[in-house]
């Protein structure tokens, strides 16, 4: 490449084989346009000649080096393979319990909490709004006791485990620990994330319960409370997946993210913490999608913006603030209902995306889940996935495979481009938390939300089985019953936990937590005197409802 | 005279924040000429019934994935039989198990629209419903 005559002649035989091409597409023209969604035109072929000026260590560098473009650590999965973590949680907390237990038998390396939406939203399983949503998405969990039963025999110094929560995030975090603390584990012995991820609520997830200002107070209190008592505990999972399920391109999913990434660095930065004190606990979330080659290039892309953006911007000098460490979920808005087996080819390419783009853990969808919550056996087949990508094929043997492909170089280096782009578009609105405000995040997802749908009805996008190769009749798949006596249940048992606690003590610990909230104290131990005391999740949101109030969703169509 | 375009609600039933599909289908009913009010999330059912009415819609589109459907859609169903509102058409659009499909078509609803379904088929089932009146 850096062989002047050797490139003339390559530009040479380049146009010679140009011409032959034109000739020959002139005749048998190709079969469509290829383009990403980003709008990118995808070349007939990548070449060294797009590379020219490409400087290897800057852009590159070894694996576990800066920026980390081919991955954070220097024998990637020759060392350790990613954690295989499935996301599980249902029914009540003796259920979810049973369904941990099974997988951690099966060869799980790591647990992943899926909480029902009154627990999401802050409400106890008895509030009217919890009405037929007890149970549901998730486990129920409305006090300590059920945290207790959700863990029991489970050795909490061994896994890590990880929580899909994210406005009451404090209270569900300050429940794990004081199981911990029960069952004689070290603080600092503890694994772990919770997804603390409040502003993505706002533009994606929609579990949001108080106003943004108010939230970030919250999430910086726990990334300053965590980086002292848990110092292994991920604080945040800054997450794109849920901006990508509502529809974003894999460039607004990098940018977005990474967008809400700097406001949390920004408000911890202005609550003077130092960047290299709570950075190194940022970790991320993203989503493995359908354009293999795209994906593999955007989880690369991420981890040099946000090396360069430590660095730089924020000026951190550990290196593993830099690092960007990340979870993937593959694409649930990418399966079908129609022949749901073909979901597993589905999860499988993009699982492999997650593992050549560098990912430190991952959970794979089942195939039965644009119909139900997954069925064990349909889970089962999900994790195997991910062994076989593990043992069989040999792509764990070597760091970041696909580094030098031009096409995947290329890629990277345009969505970093892209996606910087969108971040200087959202530092001059005034950061992610007034573009959100502003509502410009909403409507870029949806305008790309809305093209993706239109381009499946013109066939322009082909889903197998749903706009082409249909099948009449479809097969039958035994899928998850729920117990209808769940709720029942689970109100029952809050019931007797709300009569067999000190309810002064109670009391004080709600008040306590009503006077810190006006204040400017750090909350989290206040609330963990509240769960300790066995207040509910209901009371603790309630109380902090009182004072800080509730967000009102603004709707821009 | 001009026909008046169909007014269609589109709602969020239930604590499900799962509003890509919602928002789509928003989208094109408008581009299709009739009038969306789009209510956001977290409505109860009481609250759709209401804003219905006060808007004055001759069809209510509801999207529900988080499970909930069997206890959140038979009260929509219910108060608006209680209010004599037959007119009103309501169709669904999630996940919805194939018997409660059942039950749901059997009490009141038009139609369910399940993962896969086209704009299009909801664009042109609304107006063949509404039919005279569009």
């Amino acid at each position: 490449m850096n062989d002047k005559n050797n490139r003339e002649e390559m530009s040479r035989a380049k146009q010679a084989w140009e011409d032959k091409v034109n000739k020959a597409t002139g005749k048998y023209p190709e079969r469509k346009e290829f383009k990403l969604d980003s709008g990118l035109e995808v070349k007939t072929v990548y070449d060294p000649l797009n590379m020219e000026g490409f400087d290897y260590l800057e852009q590159l560098n070894w694996p576990g080096e800066y920026p980390f473009t081919r991955g954070i650590q220097p024998t990637m999965y020759r060392g350790r393979l990613w954690t295989m973590r499935q996301y599980a949680g249902f029914g009540s907390a003796e259920e979810t319990n049973e369904r941990f237990r099974y997988l951690l038998d099966q060869g799980q390396t790591g647990l992943s909490v899926a909480f029902d939406l009154p627990t999401q939203i802050g409400y106890d399983s008895d509030h009217p709004l919890a009405r037929g949503e007890v149970g549901k998405v998730g486990v129920a969990v409305d006090s300590l006791a059920d945290m207790e039963i959700l863990m029991d025999e489970i050795p909490l110094e061994q896994v890590s485990t990880s929580m899909t929560i994210n406005a009451p995030a404090a209270v569900l975090l300050a429940m794990y620990m004081a199981v911990a603390e029960k069952q004689g584990i070290p603080k600092e012995e503890l694994k772990g994330t919770i997804q603390n991820d409040i502003l993505k609520e706002y533009v994606a997830r929609g579990t949001y319960i108080f106003p943004p200002r108010e939230s970030m107070r919250l999430v910086i209190d726990i990334f300053d409370f965590a980086g002292e008592k848990i110092p292994n505990w991920n604080t945040i999972s800054i997450s794109g997946y849920h901006i990508r399920e509502a529809g974003s391109t894999a460039v607004q999913e990098v940018a977005f993210t990474l967008g809400n990434a700097i406001a949390y660095v920004e408000a911890a930065r202005e609550a003077g913490l130092e960047v290299d004190r709570f950075a190194p606990r940022l970790s991320f979330f993203f989503n493995a999608h359908s354009n293999f080659f795209e994906e593999v290039a955007k989880f690369r892309a991420a981890r040099r913006i946000w090396a360069r953006l430590m660095k730089d911007r924020f000026g951190a000098k550990n290196p593993r603030s830099m690092m960007l460490r990340f979870h993937t979920q593959t694409a649930g808005c990418t399966l079908t209902a129609q022949q749901p087996d073909v979901n597993l080819m589905r999860v499988a390419f993009q699982a492999l995306s997650a593992v050549l783009g560098g990912t430190q853990s991952l959970h794979t969808n089942s195939r039965d889940e644009a119909l139900a919550l997954p069925s064990e056996q349909s889970v089962l087949l999900a994790l195997r996935t991910q062994q076989v990508i593990a043992h069989e094929i040999g792509v764990t043997d070597t760091a970041d495979p696909l580094g030098g492909s031009y096409y995947i170089e290329e890629l990277t280096d345009h969505i970093e481009r892209e996606a910087n782009r969108y971040l200087e578009k959202i530092d001059e609105i005034g950061g992610a938390v007034k573009a959100i405000e502003a509502g410009f995040i909403q409507q870029e997802i949806q305008a790309s939300a809305y093209r993706y749908q239109k381009e499946i009805e013109e066939q322009k996008r082909i889903v197998v089985g749903v706009n082409r190769y249909n099948e009449s009749g479809e097969q039958p798949i035994d899928l998850l019953k729920m117990d209808p006596a769940t709720s029942r249940r689970q109100i029952e048992r809050l019931k007797e936990v709300r009569l067999s606690r000190n309810q002064g003590e109670v009391a004080t610990a709600l008040q306590d937590l009503r006077k810190a909230a006006q204040g400017e104290d750090n909350l989290m131990p206040y609330i963990l005197a509240a769960v300790k005391a066995y207040a509910t999740l209901g009371e603790i949101c309630g109380a902090l409802r009182d004072v800080f109030g509730e967000y009102q969703q603004h709707v821009h169509l | 005279m001009a026909e008046k375009p169909v007014r269609v609600l589109v709602g969020k039933v239930g604590l499900d924040g799962h509003d890509r599909g919602a928002k789509v289908v928003a989208q094109a009913l408008r581009d299709a000429g009739m009038e969306v009010i789009y209510t956001g999330l977290r409505q109860t059912p009481e609250q759709i019934v209401e804003t219905a009415l006060q808007e004055d819609v001759q069809v209510i589109g509801l999207s529900i994935l988080s499970g909930a459907h069997m206890q959140l859609l038979p009260p929509v169903l219910e108060m608006l039989r209680e209010q004599e509102s037959h007119d009103i058409i309501v169709i669904v659009g999630g996940i919805i198990p194939k018997e409660d499909v059942v039950y749901l078509k059997e009490n009141g609803v038009a139609e369910v629209f399940s993962p896969g379904s086209s704009t299009e088929e909801i664009v042109e089932f609304i107006k063949q419903k509404v039919g005279g009146n569009y």
